[in-house]
């Protein structure tokens, strides 16, 4: 594998790629055992991702969002085989993840690396942050030292920070400077794909808008792809291309960034689009979108998911799971809009936001 | 109106190995009954000591109070005597956390901890505190109460656990509420709900509300006027809506901008605030801004000089019907036509 520190990929028009799938998810599961009793006996399983498919075009950024517990994070993690996936196909520029063994596991997971929420835990305090950004190439075995210490220099400066920052140690940085070394050790091997789990959510929002910003600008000269895992609704609707709702397990809408926002067409996406506080004071709420939680994911409600809280949710909703389906012109990728709700075509019932002055 | 609370000049320090750090540096605000002020700011600004300072809930050592006055309904906190002050918590004023399991007690049941609350205020007995405890908890969202109060706090959910410490503050009827990040660990439509219930029981009781949080739109949902701090010093005050449409203060600008917001174009590049906080251990003279702010560069050399000698005092700047105040010597222009 080559050294090149990837700027190649700058200028690349991510316009004349778009429509391409660099990673094509399909009907993925991730249980785990809930066991109990005098043997252990598995008595039943958490469906923690539950029949979730998908696509991410090359270039563009999939904002995968929904509240704790919803499955985003098992998702991002499965997706890099950091959890063995239950069933289901993860294809990867048309190459199978989830059945790859061995040496192609390495090499596919060259390509797909991940950025976490938390700075201050994903960092080794022992090591300095160049050893830290070096170690993906030790790993592989990727150059000589000297070449991979050029390469981490460069890698400094590509995020943002002073190469004599090396011979630090994590405890020396900020929050935003962290998260800026975590992104650079996942650029390290020059990967196509980066699923970032919550990147921004530990920063405080002067700080988060530079992570942003770097995001952008790398993906823009490098033409990467990102999985965005946010529960930040403002974060993901600037960030991504097309965006991913998930409670318990499944996605329930997926398309275009400005259909999501502008026109949900399910119940729980609309849910959590009037959540979110306005910030603008002369637009206050004066209604709550939803009552109660999220119920525990060993409990799911029979059909629908989301049944047991959606105000449109008759006794058809009760029956089974619908599947997701297509609602725009589904010619062209990049457009596609697929919602897995009956009742979809009476979201126009669904309460008004009312808004009250400050 | 005269206000309920009013914190002068307050001054906390931490003694640390490196020395004393200034985390609140001559701090001061009021809130009036049945108002709701906000306290916004980014982490170590010292917004939660300011708080946790009004119940004298700062540990000493390491915590050390430096000189100011808080003064409820008209008495000097800082000057009570422990048994008056233990009279003051948890009946006229209460305070609500991020962390649920900073007010509630691991190995005594809901039922039980409620209990404690309303014997302690109203002098209630078991079966007229259990009653009252039960409708309270229906009222912050809680299904099925009479179940819920016998368990312990470990079984019940992170929104719930929270549900139920805002329960146990609301049930004393405090005359001064404090909430401290009090949704920031629930998930969006769980907070839109407890917010929704603030709101509403501060209008049956006119509770006054001191609301600390770092998210914009949760000081734009909630308060009536705002203060900003900044390296343990308030640099604004203002009305809420004249604080989002104009504010004066060049950090206050910052933080706005740095939020992604609708108008603001897909995947542009969001303005930032570049730079660090200085140390609190050795805080720079003249204002603690200087160092990143945008405006700042902008100056001559004179003006520059006084930002970084002078320390620029809070004052009334005339907007906001007198509401408006600002800690720079060279505010942002005042606003056209903006106000409620």
């Amino acid at each position: 594998m080559s050294l090149s520190d990837g700027r190649s990929g700058r200028g690349r028009h991510v316009t004349g790629v778009s429509g391409t799938p660099l990673l094509e998810v399909e009907d993925l599961h991730k249980h785990y055992p809930v066991r109990g009793g005098v043997w252990s006996r598995q008595l039943g399983s958490i469906r923690a991702v539950a029949g979730v498919s998908f696509q991410v075009l090359k270039g563009q950024t999939l904002g995968l969002v929904g509240e704790s517990g919803c499955g985003k994070s098992t998702l991002g993690r499965t997706l890099m085989r950091l959890e063995e996936p239950t069933a289901g196909r993860v294809r990867f520029e048309g190459r199978d993840l989830a059945a790859a063994r061995g040496a192609e596991l390495l090499s596919l997971r060259r390509e797909i690396q991940m950025v976490f929420q938390d700075p201050y835990s994903s960092l080794n305090p022992r090591m300095t942050v160049g050893e830290i950004v070096r170690e993906p190439l030790v790993v592989h075995g990727i150059g000589r030292k000297a070449e991979q210490v050029q390469r981490v220099r460069a890698l400094f400066e590509t995020v943002g920070l002073a190469a004599d920052a090396m011979s630090r140690y994590p405890s020396e940085f900020s929050g935003g400077q962290r998260q800026r070394i975590g992104v650079a050790r996942a650029l390290a091997l020059n990967p196509k794909l980066v699923i970032a789990d919550e990147p921004v959510s530990a920063l405080d929002v002067s700080v988060q808008s530079q992570v942003l910003n770097l995001m952008v600008r790398l993906q823009r000269e490098r033409g990467l792809t990102y999985v965005f895992i946010s529960h930040d609704l403002s974060v993901v609707e600037h960030v991504s291309d097309a965006v991913a709702i998930m409670y318990l397990g499944r996605i329930v809408e997926q398309g275009p960034v400005d259909r999501i926002f502008g026109q949900p067409a399910h119940p729980y996406t609309r849910a959590l689009m009037q959540a979110i506080p306005s910030t603008n004071p002369r637009q206050r709420r004066e209604t709550v979108p939803l009552q109660g939680e999220t119920p525990s994911p060993t409990a799911t409600p029979p059909g629908c998911v989301f049944s047991s809280r959606c105000p449109l949710a008759t006794d058809a909703c009760r029956v089974a799971m619908p599947a997701l389906e297509a609602i725009s012109a589904a010619d062209d990728p990049a457009r596609r809009h697929v919602v897995a709700c009956v009742r979809r075509d009476e979201i126009g019932a669904w309460p008004q936001r009312a808004a009250v002055a400050a | 109106m005269m206000p309920l609370l009013e914190i002068d000049n307050l001054q906390v320090g931490f003694d640390t190995e490196a020395g004393l750090l200034r985390a609140v540096d001559g701090v001061s605000m009021s809130v009036a009954a049945g108002q709701t002020l906000g306290l916004v700011g980014e982490s170590g600004c010292g917004k939660s000591v300011t708080a946790a300072s009004v119940l004298r809930l700062v540990p000493s050592p390491p915590g050390v109070m430096l000189g100011g006055a808080i003064r409820f309904d008209g008495q000097d906190i800082l000057k009570l005597p422990r048994d008056a002050l233990q009279q003051l918590r948890g009946r006229e004023i209460a305070m609500v956390f991020q962390d649920p399991m900073t007010s509630l007690n691991p190995v005594f049941t809901i039922e039980r901890q409620l209990w404690e609350v309303l014997s302690l205020r109203f002098g209630l007995d078991r079966a007229a505190a259990r009653q009252r405890a039960a409708e309270m908890l229906r009222t912050v969202g809680i299904a099925d109460p009479e179940a819920r109060l016998a368990v312990y706090p470990h079984e019940l959910s992170g929104g719930m656990k929270q549900r139920v410490m805002i329960a146990m503050a609301l049930l004393c009827e405090p005359r001064l509420l404090i909430a401290d990040e009090p949704t920031t660990a629930l998930d969006v439509t769980v907070q839109a709900q407890i917010l929704h219930l603030m709101r509403e029981l501060q209008r049956k009781t006119g509770t006054a509300l001191l609301f600390i949080t770092h998210d914009m739109g949760v000081i734009a949902e909630m308060c009536d006027a705002v203060v900003v701090m900044y390296a343990g010093r308030v640099v604004e005050r203002r009305p809420v809506v004249e604080l989002f449409e104009a504010p004066r203060h060049p950090y206050t600008r910052g933080l706005l901008d740095s939020i992604p917001r609708k108008g603001v174009a897909h995947k542009a590049e969001l303005p930032t605030i570049e730079g660090t906080v200085p140390s609190l251990l050795h805080p720079p003279p003249g204002c603690r801004f200087a160092d990143r702010c945008r405006h700042h560069a902008a100056l001559d050399v004179v003006s520059q000089r006084r930002c970084r000698e002078q320390d620029p005092v809070l004052r009334a700047d005339g907007s906001g019907d007198g509401e408006g105040w600002v800690a720079c010597h060279f505010p942002m222009a005042a606003a056209v036509g903006g106000g409620t």
